[in-house]
């Protein structure tokens, strides 16, 4: 079961009893730390993973875009070299088919034919007929040939031997880079002569030209044996060998990522022709190609940065937010349950109070009684011995118990203010009941009491107890103020979402000075009189039921009070 | 009506605080009887009918109150005063709800109880020849 429990124990559980033992400022720190943490981790966590997935998918998506364009143009570029070889040797292969060994080797036919030829297509240098033993018979260009032995050449080999050629690019005699393009042809009387065309290479740059590249990227042709064909920016001249070794073969075109010799990360473009011994190849920079991903990947690391801060920003403040908030709920909680306790504490001190003076009530009585029959006697009998020193010992027993009943009062006053239950009552009723006690009084002194309750009065949330009490005293010391025939008022009435009550007589009235007096513990006028519960513990009840009283009397007009009372329960603390 | 013809009842458990009561009033020539439990006390206004009951709430057997109420209903001329001698005022009210004519709280002052009795017995008088 443990290890189940503990299986089960999620990172937020452990922060949620976090919370309740979060009391003390480090716990707070600690919580806003692990907070801040998990929201970080949980907001970040995807957002890295994102970024990241996007990253590579961008920077991959970034590369198939440069890749392929440079693919398609090296197809292109290969095709056009491709084309231009193919036409020139069927234009040689025609030539050879269609004019006689002896039309061939007639100088002015050949010239005119070359003439044409190099009329109507591009890069031909000179045109000439080699007979089968490998002597030049005839030749129109710009160098002296005529009877050059090309026997022991390997070209003139390969052409006897395959019937067509088209060689590499070479200097041979002419001193410049150039192609040949041979064909050998067989007469139908069985005789075989060679036409071979020179082709300069200025078309091959041209072709390179055309890539259109920029001037960091560079293109080139090469042959099966590493040698360059034509000139390269970076890797070597025309006739060099190629700095880098040849790619594997493939006649698709392909594009691969390598560092060249120049320490660059380039992308490299090829294809090897099928009908020719060349490979065409264009390089280009990585740094260069990804410019516009380098852009991208700044503004997806800015996009990152900025995400990254505002998520910290967000988690810290509602991470501050929340513990603000958990330091006020802990704070109010705290407060409610000192409260509660306060409460308590003073409901026990009430409840023990009450007992304690219940008890030594009645035993105080019983010296009250006692002590007041010696002194009854004691006044009876003038002549008793040590009267007058009996007589004062007596007095003061009973100032002593005047003292003790004074405090037992207190005590009492201090339970019942502890005894407070709320209950919805109507407020108009329970003066009316209470006026009712006294009515009986009040009817044989010929005292004229009013009831003036709104009918509207709302129900209040108070003590019924307590306001009966509150009300018996108001009424009883009215009732002790006016004389035989005088009037008395009580009028209720909603106010301002509270209940007013004024109970106002036109009995004596009060000077200044007891005003001041009367809402002191025990202080009376009465000597002795009404039922012991003096204005103070009035005042008490009403504040504890979470009202107010005020007073304003006129020495022989009357007296006023007046008592405001909550609708709700609104209790103030005693 | 003169003191010396006042019938008064006193009803408490205490017989120490209940007796030494009675003989202090006498010594004012007021007649007291005194009884110690509510039993005693219905017999007592039964047999006497007092015009004053002096009545402690707490006694054991029959409670001050329900003694209070039975006089009420049987003898309501009898005019009683309530004696608490614990803190809630509780008791005081509701016996003034069921007809006492005053409470008063432990420990008595004599003069305050002889006034309160005079005042019962005043009022008592007015209402009877209000009655009638």
């Amino acid at each position: 079961m443990r290890k189940l429990a503990a299986l089960l124990k999620h990172p937020l559980r452990e922060l949620a009893s976090d919370v309740d033992e979060a009391v003390s400022p480090e716990r707070y720190t600690m919580l806003r730390r692990k907070i801040i943490a998990l929201m970080v981790a949980a907001t970040l966590i995807p957002l890295s993973v994102m970024a990241v997935l996007n990253y590579y998918e961008h920077q991959n998506a970034m590369a198939r875009e440069i890749q392929n364009p440079l693919r398609v143009l090296v197809n292109k570029t290969k095709s056009s070299f491709e084309l231009f070889l193919a036409e020139r040797s069927s234009t040689v292969s025609l030539i050879a088919s269609a004019y006689t060994y002896a039309e061939l080797a007639d100088e002015k036919k050949l010239a005119r034919i070359f003439n044409v030829m190099r009329r109507e297509f591009e890069g031909f240098v000179d045109l000439g007929l080699i007979d089968e033993h490998g002597t030049q018979v005839n030749y129109v260009g710009p160098y002296t040939l005529q009877g050059k032995d090309y026997s022991d050449q390997r070209w003139f080999q390969e052409v006897r031997v395959k019937g067509k050629y088209v060689s590499d690019v070479f200097m041979g005699f002419r001193k410049f880079p150039h192609v040949i393009v041979a064909v050998q042809h067989m007469s139908e009387d069985g005789r075989t002569w060679i036409l071979r065309a020179t082709l300069d290479t200025r078309q091959f740059e041209r072709f390179i030209a055309s890539m259109s590249l920029e001037p960091d990227a560079d293109a080139f042709l090469v042959n099966t044996q590493g040698l360059m064909q034509t000139n390269s920016n970076n890797y070597g001249k025309v006739l060099e060998r190629m700095s880098f070794p040849l790619p594997p073969l493939t006649f698709e075109p392909t594009v691969l990522t390598m560092t060249d010799p120049l320490g660059r990360e380039v992308f490299l473009a090829y294809a090897y022709f099928p009908g020719a011994d060349f490979v065409l190849m264009a390089a280009k920079p990585r740094s260069s190609a990804l410019k516009t991903w380098y852009t991208v990947r700044g503004d997806l690391l800015f996009i990152f940065v900025a995400g990254v801060a505002v998520v910290l920003f967000a988690a810290m403040r509602v991470t501050d937010a929340l513990i603000q908030r958990m330091k006020e709920s802990e704070d109010r909680r705290e407060l409610a349950l000192r409260e509660v306790e306060h409460s308590q504490k003073l409901s026990s001190i009430g409840r023990l109070a009450a007992g304690v003076a219940h008890e030594v009530n009645n035993p105080l009585a019983i010296i009250n009684e006692k002590t007041g029959l010696m002194k009854d006697i004691l006044t009876m009998q003038p002549d008793f011995p040590a009267r007058e020193k009996i007589l004062a010992q007596v007095d003061s027993v009973l100032r002593a118990v005047e003292r003790c009943r004074g405090i037992t009062h207190r005590m009492l006053g201090f339970a019942r203010r502890m005894d407070v239950s709320f209950e919805e009552l109507d407020l108009g009723e329970l003066i009316r009941e209470t006026a009712g006690f006294l009515a009986n009084e009040a009817m044989h002194r010929k005292v004229d009491v009013q009831l003036d309750l709104d009918p509207e009065l709302p129900r209040i949330v108070s003590d019924r107890s307590q306001l009966q009490q509150v009300f018996l005293n108001l009424f009883n010391n009215a009732l002790a103020a006016v004389g035989d025939g005088g009037s008395i008022t009580v009028a209720a009435r909603p106010e301002n979402g509270d209940v007013r009550v004024v109970v106002k007589d036109n009995g004596c009235g009060m000077s200044d000075e007891t005003l001041k007096h009367i809402f002191e513990p025990f202080f009376t006028t009465k000597k002795g009189k009404g039922t012991g519960l003096g204005l103070s513990i009035t005042y008490g009840i009403i504040k504890r039921l979470g009202g107010e009283i005020s007073v304003e009397s006129t020495q022989g007009v009357g007296t006023t009070l007046t008592i405001t009372l909550p609708k709700g329960q609104r209790e103030a603390l005693a | 009506m003169n003191t010396k013809d006042w019938k008064i009842l006193l009803v408490d458990d205490e017989h120490e605080f209940i007796t030494t009561l009675a003989e202090r009033l006498e010594l004012r020539g007021i007649n007291a009887r005194v009884v110690f439990d509510g039993e005693s006390a219905l017999l007592a206004v039964a047999q006497d009918e007092p015009h004053v009951m002096v009545l402690d709430v707490l006694m054991p057997g029959i409670k001050g109150l329900e003694v209070l109420e039975r006089v009420k209903r049987s003898n309501p001329q009898v005019q009683v005063l309530l004696l608490t001698g614990h803190g809630s005022t509780r008791d005081g009210i509701e016996g003034m709800r069921l007809g006492a004519f005053d409470y008063m709280m432990k420990p008595l002052n004599i003069d305050t109880l002889i006034e309160k009795m005079e005042s019962a017995i005043d009022y008592a008088g007015k209402a009877a020849s209000l009655g009638q």
